[in-house]
């Protein structure tokens, strides 16, 4: 699938709920299909500032696709990171630099967002971007060599 | 006498309690945070620029005149509410965070020296520690703590030995933000002065909760926020003792704060004008003075009872969860609890309190040194006014079951 695939589907999902207490339940729910980050990178290096609650994520590359884990000590976040990764794991840095991510506005999440939540989830993104960015520029001047 | 509030009464005089967020009345549990504003204040601020608006001290004209007066008077009103001896010991700031800087870039600066120190608590608000740590590193002074126990609670055992010779102020909390602690300040003044050691307070989660007299205090310092006790944003309180704001250098420099001006030499002007460089909040300060005025018809007696009585029954019904920890247990607490649930992130909790029309504010309420003491990420706080009610303090405790039931 490709990422607008992914995120159709997600906005697809959220239509089913009109009340905000079932959206976030099935936030939580989606928080405990996050591929867990291994222990060993549960440190400061892996840390994204700028959320209220902790979050860790790690980028693995292989056969030129990016795969993410991560986790969060708060649950909504996970559910959050959760999407987030669902969405653009399994991709090209390229694919996930030029990504649009449009899902959080649909399912109206940006706006219910508490401000910290949605910077958090900025921060995330940006880490996220970052990632593809530094991986993309390795690989072709790793290709230049 | 104290008289059994009215809150159904009280509450018509707050037009923001009507409020509905995502569909759902409006629970306000934020009120440590800051407060609402009633209506009386919302009309001072309004008369004052429909009506006189203009700059103090300086014009000739009528309107400016009246606008001094107001602003004076506002001055008069702070200094009875605080029972002050001088209305020249009350000086306008922007809030408490401003009113500590002033007296750390002012006292501080000119009292410190090499080896000296001042002494704060334990539970301080940010604002009442890293004003000191700046003049400190400049000074090369050191900054002391005392430090309080796992309820909450200052170890005044500890203080006799931190109030050496070298210490210079003591800076403290009358109520702790984040823990709810009402600290036993006679106590720790009395300590103090016997060292002849200054005394600055910070009172912003004080006024508007209990009666405060600073002459009865014996304070030498004392700092407030507007915004907390159902004033305006933007202005604040320093109250000092004449003999101390005397000899005390000005700090910022500019208009209404001099006497006379040559290139050569500026003569400050006096007391309280020589801390208020620049136009001063003039709206911010009237309606203070309306806020203040508000508080005082009702009576902090009667205040301090019915919030005592709110507290009580907030701890009673969270005390009915299971997995809860309270953060800051101490014996006499006023305004705020702080909490946690087991298994559930405050963040968490927090949001989904929103979501059903519930304000808490989660995290380390600028009190970051008391959640590593604690060893959490931060807490859920609900702090409440004399306009809340218990109705609202049930529909917390059915919130957060609805939380739980989401989030464990």
């Amino acid at each position: 699938m490709t990422i607008q695939e992914k995120q159709d589907e997600i906005i697809d999902d959220f239509s089913v709920f009109s009340d905000w207490m079932d959206k976030y339940e099935y936030i939580v729910q989606l928080g405990k299909e996050l591929p867990l980050i291994d222990e060993r990178y549960k440190t400061d290096d892996h840390l994204i500032r700028g959320c209220q609650s902790r979050v860790w994520l790690h980028a693995d590359y292989k056969d030129g696709l990016i795969h993410f884990t991560a986790d969060s000590d708060a649950v909504i976040t996970k559910g959050l990171i959760s999407m987030v990764i669902r969405v653009l794991s399994g991709h090209t840095p390229r694919e996930i630099m030029d990504a649009e991510i449009y899902f959080v506005d649909a399912i109206g999440l940006t706006s219910h967002l508490s401000p910290t939540r949605s910077n958090g989830l900025l921060s995330m993104l940006k880490q996220i971007k970052a990632y593809a960015l530094a991986l993309h520029v390795q690989k072709n001047s790793g290709a230049a060599t | 006498m104290t008289q059994q509030l009215r809150t159904d009464e009280i509450r018509k005089d707050f037009p923001l309690l009507d409020t509905t967020v995502y569909g759902r009345k409006l629970v306000y549990l934020d009120n440590a945070a800051t407060t609402q504003k009633p209506l009386q204040v919302l009309q001072t601020i309004e008369d004052y620029y429909k009506r006189y608006n203009s700059n103090v001290h300086r014009g000739v004209h009528y309107l400016s005149q009246e606008a001094t007066e107001a602003y004076e008077a506002a001055r008069k009103t702070v200094a009875a509410y605080l029972n002050a001896r001088h209305t020249h010991e009350i000086i306008f700031t922007r809030g408490t965070t401003e009113s500590i800087n002033l007296v750390a870039a002012t006292f501080g600066k000119s009292r410190l020296q090499q080896g000296d120190s001042i002494v704060i608590s334990a539970m301080e608000h940010h604002s009442n520690i890293v004003p000191w740590q700046m003049v400190c590193e400049e000074k090369g002074a050191t900054l002391k703590v005392i430090p309080m126990d796992h309820s909450g609670v200052l170890q005044l055992e500890r203080l006799p030995e931190l109030l050496d010779d070298t210490v210079k102020l003591l800076a403290i909390t009358y109520v702790s933000n984040s823990l709810g602690t009402v600290n036993p300040i006679r106590e720790i003044i009395a300590q103090a002065h016997a060292q002849d050691i200054p005394v600055l307070l910070d009172a912003a989660q004080a006024v508007q909760h209990m009666p405060v007299d600073v002459q009865e205090l014996d304070v030498d310092f004392l700092a407030f926020s507007g915004h907390k006790i159902y004033g305006p944003t933007g202005i604040g309180v320093l109250y000092g003792k004449e003999k101390y704001l005397d000899s005390m250098p000005p700090w910022q420099g500019g208009g209404d704060m001099i006497k006379t001006v040559t290139f050569e030499k500026t003569v400050y002007n006096e007391l309280p004008y020589k801390f208020e460089a620049g136009t001063p909040d003039m709206a911010g300060a009237i309606g203070l003075a309306a806020a203040l005025d508000y508080v005082a018809g009702i009576g902090l007696v009667s205040i301090q009872q019915a919030e005592h009585e709110l507290l009580q029954y907030a701890i009673s019904m969270l005390a009915e969860f299971e997995g809860i920890r309270f953060i800051g247990t101490a014996p006499h607490r006023s305004g705020a609890v702080s909490f946690l649930l087991d298994g559930m992130h405050p963040f968490d909790t927090g949001e989904l309190l929103d979501k059903q029309g519930i304000a808490v504010r989660t995290g380390h309420h600028c009190t970051q040194p008391v959640m590593d003491f604690f060893g959490i990420p931060g807490t859920v706080r609900a702090s409440f006014a004399f306009y809340n009610t218990k109705d609202e303090i049930d529909m917390l405790a059915a919130g957060l079951k609805k939380a739980i039931a989401v989030l464990r």
